[in-house]
C-alpha cells in the first residue's frame, strides 16, 4: 500500500486513524514495560513479542517471498562490480547507425541483453543500476523517517500548540499531491542529481512518518510505565527519548519497509519526467527507463528489463511491509 | 454539524494562506528568479531592471507577498512564460482542466466499479482462490508505476493491435465545444461519432490511472466488510431469518461503505500525481500534461496556479468526504 493510507483525516477519520495507531503501538510492547528506579525500561517482552512475531512470519509464504526477493537484490547490489562483465560507462558496443536505421546494438557473444543506445552493455548497466536504484530508495527513505520522527516527536511530546503548528504544516504538506510536491523540490535544485531526487523524494515522506508517530507517541503517553516515570520525577526529556519514543517506533518502522518501494517508484517517475541525474555514467534503473522512452517503439526491451527490476523490487519490500504489518498488528487483516 | 462545517472551513483557509507563502517563498527560491526565467540568462541590465520594477521586485517582502496575495484573490496569477507565452496563466489551466476532470472520472468510476465488489467477494470467501489471487494483484498493482502500466497499454492495445487510438483526447475534431468535457460536449451536441471517438481515447489513459485508486481501494472495501460480518448486528438480522439480499445490502455494505467513502476522497491527490504520468504517456492535454510542459519550460506563473488549485481542490474534497461521512454515519457526528 501507498503513503495513501496516511492521508490527512481529520474529524471522525482521525479518530479512527489514531484508534489504529494505538492498536499497533500496543502491539510492539504488548505487556507493559515495566519501570525500575533509575527510569530505564525492562525490555524483556519486547524480545519476546519479536520471536512471537517471527514465528507467525517464518511461516507465511508472502513474507518469506517479499524477504527471498529483498535478499536477493541486496546481495546483488553489493557485488554487482564483481559481476558486472563490461564497465557500464563505456562505448564498447558499435554504434548501428551507419548500416542501420536502429540505432541499438543487437545480444551478441559476451552481451546476452545487447547495448543501449550508447553502444554500453545493457547487461552491466542493469546489475550495477541495482546499486544506485537502492541506494536512492533507501537514503529517501531514511532521509523521510529522520525528518517525520523529528517533527511526530516534538508534536507528540509538547502537544498543547506546539503540536497544532506542526500538525498544520503536516497538513499543508500532505494537501499538496506528493509527486507534485517531489516535482517541485526537484524543481528548485539549481542543477538535478542524484541528490535532488533523493532529498524531494525523502520529503514527500516526511510528513506521513511524522502523523504515524505522533499518533503512537499520544497513545503512548497516557501509558501506565509514562506516567510511574513522571511521579517519580524522571526529567521530560528521559521520559520522552527514552519511554515514548522506543515504544512508538514500532508502526513507523513497519511502514519505512513499505515506504521503500513507493521511495523507489517515486523516484523512477521523477526520471521518467526528466528531473533525475542526468549524469548517466552510473545507471540507476529510473533513469534508463526515463531515456528508453525514445526508442520504445522499436526497441521496448530498452525500457521492459528496468522496469521489471523496478517491479519486482518494491514487489518485495511491499509484500515483506504488508505481511510485518499483518503480524505486528493484531487489529489489521492485510 | 454546522459549526464543525464552519470549523473545517476556516481550517481550509488556513492551509490555503500557508500555502500561498510557501508557494511565494518557493517562487523567490527559484533559481536565477523570474526575471531570467521570462527573459533568460543573457538579458541585459537594463531590461532586467525594467522587468524587476514592472513586476515590483524591488519592494520590500512583505510588500510583495501582499501585492502577489492581493493579485491573486483577483484571479490574476501573472502570465505564461512557456509554450504560450503572454497568456494568463490561470486561462491555460482552465482550458486544461475539464480533460484531467474527464479522465479522473473514467478512472474513479472503474475503479470504484471493479473494486468495491470485488472486495465484498473477497471478504465472504476469505481464504479463497479468489480472495487470495485479488489481495496478491491489489499488491503487484501497487508495484507497477502507473506510468510503466500506462506505456504497456499504449504499446499493446494501441501500438500493436491498433484496437484504440494512441493519444490524444480526440482523433476527429468536434465542431462544437459546449463545456469542454468532450464526452459531454458529443452528447449534448447530438455528435454521436464524436463522443464515442472521445470515449475511445479515454479508455487507455482510464484503466492505467485506475489502477492506484482500485488496489487501495479494493483492500479498504475487503477489510472493512470483515469487519461489518463479525458485528453482531449481522448476526441478529440472519437469525431473525431475513434473506441473504436484505442482510447484505442494507446491514453489511451499507456499513462497510463507510470507510470506503473516505478512501475515494483521498484518492484524489493520488489520482492527480497519477494523471501527471499517464497524461504525459498518453499525450492527453490535460492539467498533469500542462504540469509536465511547464516544469520542463520552467514556467512559474502556470506551476503555481496548477500546485495552488491542485491543493485547494484537495483539501475540499476531503472536507466533503467529512461532511458526507458524517451523514452517512450518525454515531461519528460531530
Amino acid at each position: 500500500m501507498t503513503s495513501s493510507d496516511n492521508g490527512p483525516r481529520r474529524g471522525p477519520g482521525a479518530r479512527r486513524k489514531q484508534r489504529i495507531d494505538a492498536l499497533a503501538g500496543s502491539a510492539m510492547a504488548t505487556a507493559p514495560a515495566t519501570v525500575d528506579e533509575a527510569g530505564a525500561i525492562d525490555e524483556g517482552d519486547g524480545v519476546s513479542l519479536i520471536a512471537s512475531a517471527w514465528r507467525r512470519l517464518r511461516r507465511n509464504p508472502i513474507f518469506l517471498l517479499g524477504l527471498g526477493i529483498t535478499v536477493v537484490f541486496v546481495v546483488l547490489a553489493i557485488i554487482s562490480p564483481l559481476l558486472a562483465p563490461h564497465d557500464p560507462a563505456k562505448w564498447i558496443l558499435a554504434d548501428q547507425i551507419s548500416q542501420q536505421t536502429n540505432p541499438v546494438p543487437d545480444p551478441q557473444p559476451g552481451h546476452p541483453l545487447g547495448g543501449d543506445p550508447k553502444g554500453r552493455d545493457l547487461l552491466s548497466r542493469l546489475l550495477i543500476g541495482s546499486r544506485q536504484t537502492l541506494m536512492v530508495g533507501v537514503l529517501a527513505t531514511l532521509g523521510g523517517l529522520t525528518g517525520g520522527v523529528l517533527l511526530g516527536t516534538i508534536a507528540g511530546a509538547f502537544g498543547g500548540w506546539v503540536d497544532s503548528v506542526v500538525m498544520r504544516i503536516v497538513d499543508v504538506m500532505l494537501s499538496i499531491p506528493s509527486l507534485l510536491l517531489a516535482m517541485s523540490i526537484a524543481v528548485v535544485a539549481a542543477e538535478p542529481s542524484q541528490w535532488t531526487v533523493i532529498i524531494a523524494v525523502g520529503a514527500v515522506q516526511v510528513p506521513i512518518f511524522a502523523r504515524l508517530l505522533r499518533g503512537s507517541m499520544l497513545a503512548e503517553r497516557s501509558k501506565d510505565h509514562v506516567l510511574a516515570a513522571r511521579a517519580l520525577g524522571v526529567r521530560r526529556r528521559a521520559i520522552v527519548l527514552r519511554h515514548m519514543l522506543p515504544n512508538s517506533l514500532g508502526p513507523v518502522i513497519v511502514q519505512s519497509t513499505l515506504v521503500l518501494a513507493t521511495a523507489i517508484i517515486d523516484a523512477a517517475a521523477l526520471s521518467f519526467l526528466g528531473l533525475g541525474n542526468p549524469d548517466d555514467s552510473q545507471p540507476e534503473w529510473g533513469q534508463m527507463l526515463g531515456q528508453a522512452q525514445q526508442y520504445i517503439y522499436d526497441n521496448p526491451h530498452l525500457a521492459f528489463y528496468p522496469a521489471a527490476c523496478i517491479i519486482v523490487v518494491a514487489l518485495g519490500f511491499t509484500l515483506m511491509g504488508e505481511s510485518l504489518r499483518e503480524a505486528l498488528d493484531p487489529k489489521s487483516r492485510r | 454539524m454546522l459549526k464543525f462545517i464552519v470549523r473545517r472551513l476556516m481550517q481550509l483557509v488556513l492551509v490555503v494562506f500557508v500555502l500561498s507563502i510557501l508557494l511565494f517563498a518557493w517562487l523567490r527560491a527559484l533559481p536565477g528568479g523570474v526575471v531570467s526565467a521570462m527573459l533568460g540568462e543573457r538579458a541585459t541590465p537594463k531590461s532586467r531592471a525594467a522587468l524587476t520594477e514592472a513586476l515590483g521586485l524591488n519592494e520590500p517582502i512583505p510588500v510583495q507577498y501582499l501585492n502577489f496575495l492581493e493579485r491573486a484573490v483577483q484571479g490574476d496569477f501573472g502570465v505564461s512564460t512557456g509554450v504560450q507565452t503572454g497568456r494568463p496563466a490561470l486561462d491555460i489551466f482552465l482550458e486544461r482542466f475539464p480533460a484531467t476532470i474527464e479522465l479522473s472520472v473514467v478512472a474513479l468510476v472503474l475503479a470504484i466499479s471493479l473494486a468495491i465488489p470485488l472486495g465484498y467477494l473477497s471478504a465472504r470467501r476469505s481464504g479463497g482462490i479468489i480472495d487470495n489471487a485479488s489481495i496478491l494483484g491489489s499488491l503487484v498493482g501497487v508495484a507497477v508505476p502507473v506510468f510503466f502500466l500506462a506505456f504497456l497499454l499504449k504499446y499493446w492495445f494501441a501500438v500493436e493491435l491498433g484496437w484504440l487510438p494512441v493519444s490524444g483526447r480526440q482523433s476527429i475534431g468536434n465542431a462544437t465545444s459546449v463545456t469542454g468535457f468532450f464526452v459531454l460536449d458529443g452528447i449534448l451536441t447530438r455528435e454521436w461519432d464524436a463522443a464515442w471517438d472521445s470515449l475511445k481515447h479515454l479508455i487507455l489513459p482510464g484503466i492505467a490511472l485506475a489502477s492506484i485508486p482500485f488496489a487501495m481501494i479494493f483492500r479498504i472495501t475487503r477489510a472493512s466488510v470483515l469487519d461489518v460480518l463479525d458485528e453482531d448486528f449481522v448476526r441478529t438480522a440472519q437469525a431473525k431469518g431475513l434473506s441473504h439480499r436484505v442482510v447484505r445490502g442494507r446491514h453489511v455494505m451499507r456499513n462497510a461503505l463507510l470507510p470506503v467513502v473516505t478512501a475515494v476522497g483521498l484518492q484524489m491527490g493520488l489520482l492527480l500525481s497519477g494523471a501527471v504520468l499517464t497524461e504525459t504517456v498518453f499525450n492527453f492535454g490535460g492539467v498533469g500534461s500542462a504540469l509536465e510542459e511547464a516544469f520542463r519550460e520552467r514556467d512559474y506563473p502556470v506551476l503555481q496556479v496548477i500546485v495552488l488549485v491542485a491543493a485547494i481542490a484537495y483539501v475540499l474534497v476531503n472536507l466533503l468526504v467529512d461532511i458526507l461521512y458524517a451523514l452517512i454515519d450518525p454515531r461519528v457526528r460531530p
